[in-house]
């Protein structure tokens, strides 16, 4: 396992220390709202992904060497899982994209429902998009 | 006034949630099942379970007595009148499959299939999918406001070149009964034939399948409180011989030959290589145990809870219901919020609801709506079941005010 990214750190700290689900609820919208922003020009069909029970948006904003991706969904909650999400993955390399281990990581921020293989979550949808987006630059 | 389910005693999985802190507000997807339908599961393996119509031997006579047994217990529960009416399916969704594939014949170039805008992807797709297959054309009656057929439209819209017609009795997102009374016998002036799709409607309420006067009626064990992986296929007489095999394999043949067979009639032409064989046992359980109470005080309950359910609804004022429920479910959303983040907060909460577009999204693109959270209820709900859902709802909304 990597070691946490210095944001990801603080992130984790605060979501560890939230004692009950509304502080989680509270926190995950806070993080929603930080999100990078996107333009309503890019909310496209192209940029739109595909099974989520939401509207996701997801930009690929990747240099050469590291991964970048901007997103964006029309549900808060969601929004802050996306901000979680690209938190993490976020300046990683392609390679290490396939070694990281979200489910812990999502575990950790006391989420890990949200990876559920369920089909109606969104998030599974979200990284499957993106592992494509990254593989196709390969 | 608290109502209480006298029956959710009868459900172990009701304490089971309760254990662990959940409320289950979501039988319109699939229903808890009684103890009575659990113990006929265990007792079929483990007194030893055996394929049906096969064998000679003692286990197999065993086994194939207690499924046509249940086969006419379904057939009395839903006033077939003869248990070779009634053909076992996967699902009820696979009931519908098979009608589609099975009256294709019936279909040229041009002619009308009838669907209504409510109806769920499973009485919806198959239909669509035959127009394709046969250049038919797919009409799509209209709704009103009520989430009830319009019938002035249909009666424009159901003529001469209509073939089939395949309806809901009960809409899974609206939860309103619609008027097969009136729409039935408009398919039948121009010599359609009738399906109803039972799979909400079949769990309120009991309801005669030859009053209802369809050619067909599909149903869904797993929402009536029986085991998943079991649908019902209704059909008249006359219905059932217009239908042509479409799943070929064991069972189903009477005689084969390398290159060429003949097939049995409905109901076992119809059932095709291994039948759910514990699931239909435990299906007959659920009937047998469904048979023994009193369905006027089912009925009663219900509507008593869904009518509380209305009440609290109506008194937030940020909720918006969707349609006119009238039994059984309610779909919701809450002004500027996004379903999705409700449906979050309520799952953290521990209340199980749907959300989503509930598998009708042309209906919901229909109503403009995105989505909707949908609570359902069972015989086994009672008023602290949305007592608490409610207590939940608040704190969600607060949250995301």
């Amino acid at each position: 396992m990597n070691a946490l990214p210095t944001a990801a750190a603080q992130v984790l700290e605060r979501f560890q220390q939230a004692a009950s689900w509304e502080q989680r609820a509270r926190l995950l919208m806070q993080w929603g709202n930080q999100l990078e922003a996107v333009g309503t020009e890019e909310c496209n069909e192209t940029n739109r992904i595909q099974g989520c029970e939401s509207l996701v948006w997801l930009i690929d904003a990747s240099s050469e060497n590291h991964l970048h991706f901007r997103a964006v969904s029309d549900a808060r909650i969601l929004r802050g899982l996306l901000a979680l999400l690209l938190l993490r993955i976020n300046g990683l390399t392609r390679q290490e994209l396939d070694t990281i281990d979200l489910a812990d990581w999502f575990a950790q921020l006391g989420l890990s429902r949200q990876l559920s293989p369920s089909r109606s979550n969104g998030l599974n949808a979200v990284l499957q998009r993106m592992r494509e987006l990254a593989d196709t630059k390969t | 006034m608290s109502l209480i389910s006298p029956w959710r005693s009868d459900f172990p999985a009701l304490a089971a949630f309760e254990a662990e802190n959940q409320t289950y507000l979501d039988s319109a997807a699939t229903a808890q099942k009684p103890l009575v339908l659990i113990d006929a599961l265990h007792a079929c393996y483990s007194y030893g379970i055996a394929n049906v119509h096969r064998a000679q031997h003692l286990p197999a006579e065993r086994s194939t007595q207690a499924f046509e047994a249940a086969r006419q217990k379904m057939a009395d529960w839903i006033g077939a009148g003869s248990p070779s009416r009634i053909v076992f399916t996967r699902g009820a969704t696979e009931a519908l499959n098979l009608l589609a594939y099975g009256l294709e014949h019936l279909i040229q170039p041009g002619d009308d299939i009838v669907v209504s805008a409510l109806e769920h992807h499973a009485n919806l797709l198959p239909w669509q999918q035959l127009a394709l297959r046969r250049q038919a054309r797919l009409v799509i009656l209209p709704i009103d406001d009520a989430g009830m057929v319009d019938l002035d439209a249909a009666r424009q819209m159901i003529g001469s070149r209509t073939r089939l017609l395949a309806v809901s009795q009960l809409s899974n997102v609206l939860g309103s009964w619609q008027p097969l009374a009136e729409l039935l016998p408009m398919a039948r002036t121009h010599g359609a034939l009738t399906i109803i799709d039972g799979a909400q409607g079949a769990v309120h309420g009991r309801h005669d399948v030859q009053k209802i006067g369809c050619d067909f009626y599909v149903l869904s064990s797993h929402k009536l409180y029986g085991p998943d992986g079991v649908g019902i296929l209704y059909g008249r007489n006359e219905a059932l011989n217009q239908l042509q095999h479409w799943q070929f394999g064991g069972e189903m043949v009477r005689a084969a030959d390398y290159h060429a067979a003949e097939f049995h009639s409905t109901p076992f032409g119809f059932e095709a290589g291994t039948p759910p064989i514990a699931g239909v046992i435990g299906l007959g359980a659920t009937l047998d145990y469904l048979a023994g109470l009193d369905m006027v005080a089912v009925s009663a309950h219900e509507q008593s809870l869904h009518a509380e359910l209305m009440a609290g609804l109506l008194a937030r004022k940020s909720i918006r219901i969707v349609a006119h429920p009238q039994t059984a479910l309610v779909s919701f959303n809450a002004i500027g919020v996004h379903h999705a983040d409700l449906s979050h907060l309520l799952t953290e909460q521990g209340i199980a609801v749907r959300s989503g577009t509930h598998c009708a999204m042309p209906l919901m693109k229909h109503l403009g709506l995105a989505g909707a959270i949908r609570v359902s209820l069972g015989l086994y709900n009672d008023s602290s079941d949305l007592q608490r859902f409610f207590t939940a709802l608040d704190q969600a909304l607060e949250l995301l005010a």
